[in-house]
Formats: C-alpha cells, structure tokens, sequence
C-alpha cells in the first residue's frame, strides 16, 4: 500500500506493536452447553467460534470409517459480515474448502486418534470478524474445544501466521499486512516437543530467509500456548470451585 | 431443526404438565425463557446484535450499501435478508444441511420485515430512482434450542436499533452526472426508527392448551404452530401457520389473542434496555461470548 509503512524506522507496525509482539488474546471455553466442546477466541480484532462434537458414530456412509481410529471432520466457514466486504457465501467456496482441509491436517497429527477406533470427531469453526491470521486464530480456538470437549490431544496445537519485511519478521499478521505485500507462513506448533504440523506459505521469500521466519513463527507460537494454557487452567479452577 | 427423541411417557408428562400451566423447567405457559440482549459485538458491521434465549443463539449482523432501487417502489430503499444455519448449532447443519431451514426462516423474515409499515424504508433512500440504501441483514444461527422465530426478530430489532448509517450527500460532478459523498467524519450517521420494528411470538400447540417459548422437547409433543408479528402497539402484522398438525378457528383465534398480550409485553422492556445499553456509550463493558 503506498504511503503506509508497514515497519517503520522506529520499529513499530500499522498499529502500533514491535516486530515480536503478539496480538491480545482473549479466550473462553465451554460458550455453549449443548455442544460437547466449544470455546471462543479473539486475537486482536479476529474472533473465531469453535465447536466440537464427538467422538460419535459415523454419520452418512458408513465406509468412511476407520478400522483403527477415528476420522476427524472439519468445516471452516466465515460469518457473512465478519469481512469488510459482505461475503456472499458462508462456506463451499474453494478458500473455505482448502481451510477445511488444513484444519482436518493439522487436528490429525494432534488428536489421540487411535483410541476411538469407527468413530469421527466433528470441529467447526466459524470466524465472527476477520482481520487478518483466520487459520491460527481458529486452530488456536479448536485446539480449546477440543480440550473442552475432553477429547485427549499429544499437545496443545498452536499457531500463528508470521510475515517477512524489510529484514525482519513481523508476528501475529493483521488484515493490512497480511494483504500489503508481505511474504506471509502459517504454522501450527506442537510446542512441547517442537513438533511441526502444518506449514504454509505461498509467496516469495528467498531461501536464506527461511529459517529465520520459521524461528520466527515457533518462537510466537510459543508464546501462544502460554496463554492457551492458562486459559485452560483458569477454566478447570472456575468448573471445579463452581461444583464445591 | 435439529430433533430431539421424546419417548411416550416423556410426551404424556409434558401434556399433563401444560394442562396444569406448569412446564418442565417451571414456566407457566406465556412465560420466556432467560433472555440476554447485546448490541455491537461485531465491529466490521454498521449494527450488530447477540441474543440469548435459554438454549438458543442468534448473531445479527447487518451492513448498509449503496445499491439501486426496486423499479416498482423508487423512493425507497430495502431489506435483503440471509440466515445461516451454522454447523456449530448441530451437526447435521454441515455443508448443505442447514440451507432448507435457512430459505425458511429468511422467506419469512422478509414478510414480516421488508415492508413499509415495520421499517421506514422511505428514510432509505438517497435519491429516487438511483441511489439507496440496502441493508444486508445477516442473521447467524448458533445454537438451537426451540423458538428460533422469537430470537431471531428480537436480535434484528435490536440490531436495527444499533445501526448507524453515514450521511450522505449527492453532489453533480462536471459532466452533469451525480456522485454520493460520504461526509468526512465517521461519527455523522444517521439511525433508523425501531419504533414500529414487530417482534415474532411463536405459540405452539401442545395438547388443548398453547405455550409460547417451546423448547424443542415441547415442540416435538406439539401439534402445530402459529407464529405472529406483533408490534408494540399490539396490532398483529403476520400471521403464519407451522407444523404438520390442523388447528381449529377457536384455537388459532386464542392463540392469537395471546400472543398479542405476550408480543406487546415484550416491546417496552425491550426499548428500555436498549436505550439504557446506548446511554451508557464509550463507558460501556463490551462483554460478547467472553461472558
């Protein structure tokens, strides 16, 4: 975008944070009682709804199911007025459909699956506002379903969508950089063993840079799981005081 | 709408319960269920609303664009509606599943909204025959629980409420054309009058008596259902008939009187909150789903 400087001499970004820092993330599991699982993120101005249901029995064709553990089945699909241009259709579209996918990925590599064999587990998530990381922001809130719904997962799944500019790499991409012309990578961490799950980046960045910004993206990622963790804590102590 | 299994002896308890004006969850018959009502939890739209009813979520979010005016009413402008049946509201919702439901609810909400006697679609328009205002409303459903009708009409009155629509002016550029100017400053907009917004209240039939708020359960031992728009004067704007059952004209004329009493109840409580929600301004606890 000409004119707006995407890190300036200073090294402060568009709105105001350092090349490092996260946006805010705000968290809530157990949104909505008839699920079985389901938890509410923000981070920044992204909001994402994430809801679970399973382990249940196969729904549909009963040939999609495995003999040794339970397929995970994912939708991704965006409010019609979370974009600043309304989005005609929800979901189906090739975007959402190649989310779905990545989602399903990276909650496969996650989810103790083999412990529910012929069984599938369902996460939806729905993206109230967009601005910018949609995939990290609703992993991050399928990973608390999940945890919600008590289905028992390796590690936390973290992500988060880091961009490369001017020698450095910028955390946690808003909408305005994610769209002026950064090189932007998607990953999602597993981060007590360092295990990667998903990477994606479809720009330009040459070589040299790559391991910087994958560094980059593992250090945040980390970050995240912090606050995913307490999150989660705080939760268990709310549940279990209300129950005294 | 997502089923719920109701087995006999379920069935009988709840239509004994009813007879007695006594619910399940010990409601009398015309009462609603916990109600929570939000305004502006989405920041990308021009109003927003969340709605709470018991089990039941709805988010409301509507956009104003500029667009064209229908060729039989030029001077004014128009309602466009879409609902979303979500997944997260149940699974069977996932890809196409929720669409037939959707088209349902959004043929309805354009019966009862889109007309002139609920919103004043004069004040829509920009310049006759070129220029208006179309609100998208977009209603997204998040949970299920019965009475969708009841939650999502207030959600849409309450987003309504909270709509700003900037100011616009028309000016003529050289050639003699006209150009819409948004004013500068993005404070100045314009709200619409909700006065005469009507709010749907569904009474379904179950056994000899009806009970307004069914949940799903209730709704599975109903019979049919009758749902109406009334507004806050008490006057009924539509009328609908649900469900597979037949009801007689004594039925369907007690349940409308009721549901005049229920709907005309609901409107001042309703105004009242939302004013007081808007008096509170910059100063207000921007709450969401973090609650």
């Amino acid at each position: 975008m000409a004119g707006l400087e995407l890190l300036s001499d200073q090294g402060y970004r568009l709105d105001g944070r350092k090349a490092t820092e996260l946006r805010k993330v705000q968290a809530r599991m157990g949104v909505f009682a008839q699920a079985d699982g389901s938890a509410y993120l923000e981070q920044g101005n992204t909001k994402a709804l994430a809801v679970v249901y399973g382990p249940h029995e196969i729904r549909g064709s009963r040939s999609r199911a495995l003999h040794d553990r339970a397929v995970i089945n994912c939708q991704y699909s965006m409010a019609t007025f979370s974009t600043a241009e309304r989005k005609r259709r929800p979901h189906g579209d090739r975007k959402s459909t190649e989310m779905s996918l990545h989602l399903k990925q990276t909650f496969e590599a996650a989810v103790l699956t083999e412990l529910y064999p012929r069984s599938q587990i369902d996460i939806y998530v729905k993206i109230l506002q967009s601005d910018g990381g949609n995939y990290s922001v609703c992993v991050n809130a399928a990973t608390l379903a999940v945890i919600d719904a008590g289905i028992p997962m390796r590690d936390y799944v973290c992500a988060c969508t880091v961009g490369f500019v001017d020698e450095t790499s910028l955390a946690d991409l808003c909408y305005a950089e994610e769209s002026g012309g950064v090189s932007s990578l998607a990953l999602a961490l597993l981060p007590r063993g360092g295990q990667i799950a998903l990477v994606q980046m479809d720009a330009r960045l040459h070589q040299d840079h790559l391991d910087t910004l994958i560094e980059a993206a593992m250090t945040a990622c980390k970050g995240v799981s912090k606050v995913l963790d307490q999150v989660v804590r705080q939760h268990l102590q709310e549940a279990s005081t209300l129950q005294e | 709408m997502a089923r719920v299994k109701v087995s006999e002896a379920e069935k009988v308890y709840i239509l004994h319960g009813i007879r007695d004006d006594l619910r399940v969850d010990g409601r009398s018959c015309e009462d609603y269920r916990h109600m929570e009502v939000e305004t502006d939890v989405v920041s990308n739209t021009d109003g927003s609303a969340r709605v709470s009813l018991g089990h039941t979520a709805v988010l409301v979010g509507i956009k104003a664009e500029i667009g064209k005016p229908r060729p039989l009413v030029p001077d004014e402008g128009y309602l466009e509606f879409f609902v979303d049946c979500s997944a997260n509201a149940t699974p069977e919702f996932e890809g196409r599943g929720g669409e037939e439901l959707g088209i349902e609810l959004s043929n309805t909400l354009y019966r009862v909204f889109n007309n002139r006697s609920s919103v004043d679609l004069k004040s829509l328009c920009i310049s006759a025959g070129e220029h208006c205002w179309v609100l998208y409303v977009d209603v997204l459903l998040l949970q299920c629980d019965g009475n969708l009708y009841d939650a999502i009409s207030v959600a849409i009155k309450a987003a309504l409420f909270n709509t700003k629509i900037p100011r616009v002016h028309m000016s003529s550029d050289e050639e003699g054309g006209k150009e819409v100017e948004l004013s500068d400053d993005p404070f100045d907009c314009v709200r619409l009058n909700v006065e005469s917004v009507p709010c749907i209240v569904t009474l379904c039939k179950v056994g000899h008596r009806h009970v307004v708020d069914a949940t799903l359960q209730e709704k599975a031992c109903s019979v049919a259902s009758l749902i109406i728009a009334v507004t806050h004067r008490g006057t009924v704007t539509c009328a609908k008939k649900m469900g597979g059952g037949s009801l007689d004209p004594e039925s369907i004329f007690e349940m409308t009187e009721a549901g005049k009493r229920v709907g005309k109840a609901l409107h001042a409580p309703l105004m009242k909150l939302l004013q007081q929600e808007e008096s509170l301004g910059k100063k207000r606890q921007k709450v969401g789903f973090l609650g």
